[in-house]
């Protein structure tokens, strides 16, 4: 260094803190090893952030503001406020979609846990055999096969000279027989039947897995007290199960809120609006009448829908113990 | 510490907050504006002789337009092609965003009314003079026409061409006629009605119809029955939404109160309520039903699959020789307003109603009626089959001027969300044909005014 610099012209010391100074100062906060600032954490969070800003956020946001306008898709809009809101609770076509979503719940939810329930323990009893093995992967497929495959074979299984009618004529039933998919009376029913098929499978492993978890002990304490399997399945199982079911009514009651698929592959609504489903109805409001504004403001109410059930559900199931 | 928090904080509402404001003005807006006059074309346009590829988007399912344009390449090699396809639900809901995101040369196209309103389609007019379109006959052209808006059709300026244009009617099953002594088509209503009751009364299902899921397929015999009950202008004018028109009207109830009546002697299947399309197709081809009410674009197939058994009549009239009309309407095909290529898609869209091959094209793969002049060239058809049926049956049509256009195109949603529910129950018996038609109407009333 033959050349003073300007910076070594200066005593470095005087006019900003050096290391020393600066160690000093973070001390506390070094004790647990090298420091790395704070923003390098959302660095981290940033991409996903960012995905989840611009594909779950900044569409509700719009479909929010979409359902204050009344508007084609492409045209110019005009300002309808709470207009759409209005109609869709007094839309008497609107609000039976509604009731369709909430009659769904029952097929969805009730019979899939249910029954869930009933066989998770049976396949608990028999774990050793290979029948469980075959059971467990024979009622899971249905979540590994498209909803749309499946909602084809189930109009087929159930159209008025599919396996189901042919079994009911074959042990004398042929009297009740008839299109279910295209009976007023039967069709959502008949659609809650496919969804429940759908979601036993989903709602059996995961109880299956819940009592994986169950202390055996508490099993054979119960035994020595002479607790009979029923006494055990409502005083153990269930109770410990709670939060594999919380899990359970939460994922079917939003499946049967938010149906579409099966509904659309099956019935497509009909007969009659028979089962029209809010989903349908939103798709059908956007994409065949061209309401953005009333499909934004259906799709709002149904997704605040959602939240009204499926919170309560989450805070009954929660686990007070911890 | 704390501050840094509240910097972070800031940060991410900064970013979220960024991207929800994105788009906080009014939607819309993002559609061409209008044309400030319809294009005036001085000499009829071409495609030239410097290489052009021609984005088409159409229905599949349907091998016409291929084959078209595979004929058309091969009298003009500089035209390629560049096709997409969708089945036409598809298309109909995609319609609008991709006329004005995506713009295709040469589109099959659903309903035109909002498409118009929002500027995406090309003003023909300019070619339709060029051309000599104006001389045809002029129902080929009417279902395309439409009042300046977009809101009235049927008049006005043209705004798509067909390929061809289908003609429907009733097909029935010769075999089976045999069997309850029908030799001829029933010349009336009454005489329809009789054999539909011999056929009843003998085990065989008279009508397959389907009417399931979201398309009511029982809109074909209920406007057939209009049609017959009373004159098919007012139906028309409901269907291109002229103002004041109203499809509730004696005429129309009596044709529903027919309909009811067939519904409730049994004359449909059973399960007609979870009947689709294509399972009404496989079932009256397999020989279940007697008559089916459908159009010209299954001719080509029947011919194929039951040669020689199958017939077909335009509905007949309620008095003997009276007037007779039908639901005929062209295979509409448009020119986005951003085309590229506009010239070139226009003589294309000519070629296929004046080119002597096209037209055979148009007859032998698309089973219906070439668009064009009235003396333009026909190909041969073989007497006996559907096919020749069907084109008689549109010479017929021409000369009662009973052209109509389906009461399922009047706005976009009338189908699936009025006439397909509501058919459906008055199948089930949950609805009676007076509530019906008030029930259609009061939904077209609040589509026609409010969209």
């Amino acid at each position: 260094m033959t050349r003073p610099t300007p910076e070594s012209a200066v005593d470095p010391d005087a006019t900003r803190p050096g290391p020393a100074a600066v160690t000093r100062k973070r001390s506390p906060a070094r004790s647990g090893g090298l420091r790395t600032p704070s923003w390098v954490g959302w660095l981290f969070v940033a991409p996903a952030l960012g995905f989840y800003a611009v594909f779950v956020l900044r569409p509700i946001a719009l479909t929010v503001q979409y359902s204050m306008y009344r508007w084609d898709g492409i045209g110019a809009s005009t300002w309808a406020g709470l207009g759409n809101y209005v109609k869709v609770f007094t839309d008497p076509d609107l609000f039976a979609s509604i009731l369709n979503a909430i009659k769904l719940i029952a097929f969805f939810s009730v019979i899939p846990v249910v029954l869930g329930l009933a066989i998770a323990s049976t396949i608990r009893r028999i774990a050793e055999s290979r029948l469980a093995l075959v059971a467990r992967t024979v009622l899971f497929l249905p979540q590994v096969i498209p909803l749309v495959a499946a909602g084809i074979a189930w109009s087929w299984l159930m159209s008025s000279t599919g396996l189901v009618n042919q079994l009911l004529t074959s042990v004398g039933l042929g009297g009740v027989a008839r299109a279910w998919l295209g009976d007023f009376s039967t069709a959502l029913p008949a659609v809650g039947v496919i969804g429940a098929w759908v979601l036993l499978g989903l709602c059996t492993i995961l109880l299956l897995s819940g009592m994986s978890k169950i202390d055996m002990s508490l099993y054979e304490a119960a035994r020595m007290d002479g607790a009979g399997p029923m006494r055990e399945f409502f005083s153990i199982t269930v109770p410990s199960l709670r939060q594999e079911i919380g899990v359970c009514v939460t994922v079917t009651v939003i499946a049967a809120l938010a149906s579409f698929d099966i509904v659309y592959v099956s019935t497509q609504g009909g007969p009659g609006n028979a089962t029209m489903v809010p989903g349908l109805e939103i798709y059908y409001l956007a994409f065949s009448e061209r309401q953005v504004g009333m499909a934004s403001a259906l799709a709002v109410v149904l997704m605040l829908l959602v939240l009204l059930v499926a919170l309560p559900i989450q805070w009954l199931t929660k686990d007070r113990s911890s | 510490m704390s501050r840094r928090t509240r910097w972070n904080g800031a940060a991410l509402a900064v970013v979220m907050g960024g991207s929800l404001a994105a788009g906080c003005g009014a939607p819309g807006g993002d559609a061409p504006q209008p044309e400030a006059t319809s294009a005036s074309v001085a000499a009829a346009p071409t495609c030239g002789t410097a290489p052009v590829t021609l984005n088409a988007y159409i229905e599949t399912g349907f091998p016409l337009p291929k084959e078209l344009s595979t004929e058309f390449s091969k009298q003009y090699p500089n035209v390629k092609w560049n096709i997409r396809e969708d089945q036409f639900a598809v298309i109909t809901q995609n319609a609008p965003r991709v006329l004005a995101d995506d713009p295709p040369d040469l589109m099959r196209l659903p309903q035109v009314s909002e498409l118009v309103k929002n500027n995406l389609l090309k003003n023909l007019d300019g070619y339709a003079k060029a051309f000599g379109w104006d001389s045809w006959p002029a129902s080929q052209l009417e279902q395309m026409r439409l009042a300046p808006g977009g809101k009235t059709r049927g008049e006005g300026s043209l705004y798509a061409m067909g390929l061809n244009f289908s003609m429907t009617g009733v097909f029935y099953n010769k075999k089976l006629a045999a069997k309850i002594g029908m030799s001829s088509p029933p010349a009336t209503l009454a005489e329809l009605d009789d054999a539909l009751a011999k056929a009843k009364s003998a085990g065989i299902t008279p009508i397959a119809q389907f009417n399931g899921g979201a398309t009511g397929g029982l809109a074909f015999p209920l406007q057939d029955l209009m049609a017959a009950y009373g004159p098919p202008g007012p139906i028309n004018d409901w269907i291109y939404q002229k103002p004041g028109a109203t499809i509730d009207t004696p005429s129309n109830l009596q044709a529903t109160q027919h309909l009811e009546k067939w519904i409730k002697a049994g004359y449909f299947w059973k399960d007609v309520n979870a009947v689709d399309y294509a399972t009404m197709m496989s079932r009256f081809i397999k020989g279940d039903g007697l008559f089916s009410f459908n159009g010209d674009w299954e001719s080509g197939n029947l011919d194929k699959q039951m040669p020689g058994d199958v017939g077909f009549f335009l509905m007949p009239p309620v008095q003997q020789g009276g007037k007779q009309a039908a639901m005929s309407a062209p295979l509409t095909y448009g020119i986005s307003s951003r085309a590229k290529n506009a010239d070139c898609a226009a003589f294309f869209l000519n070629w296929v109603a004046t080119d002597p091959k096209a037209r055979e094209i148009g007859v032998k793969v698309g089973g219906s009626h070439p668009m064009g002049p009235a003396d333009g060239p026909m190909p041969e058809v073989a007497k006996d089959t559907v096919t020749a049926s069907t084109l008689d049956a549109g010479a017929k049509i021409a000369e009662d001027n009973g052209a109509m256009d389906f009461i399922a195109n009047a706005t976009g949603a009338i189908y699936a969300k009025s006439w397909t529910p509501q058919l459906q129950k008055l199948v089930a018996g949950q609805q009676t044909p007076e509530e019906l038609l008030k029930s259609v109407q009061s939904d077209y009333t609040s589509q026609v005014g409010g969209s």
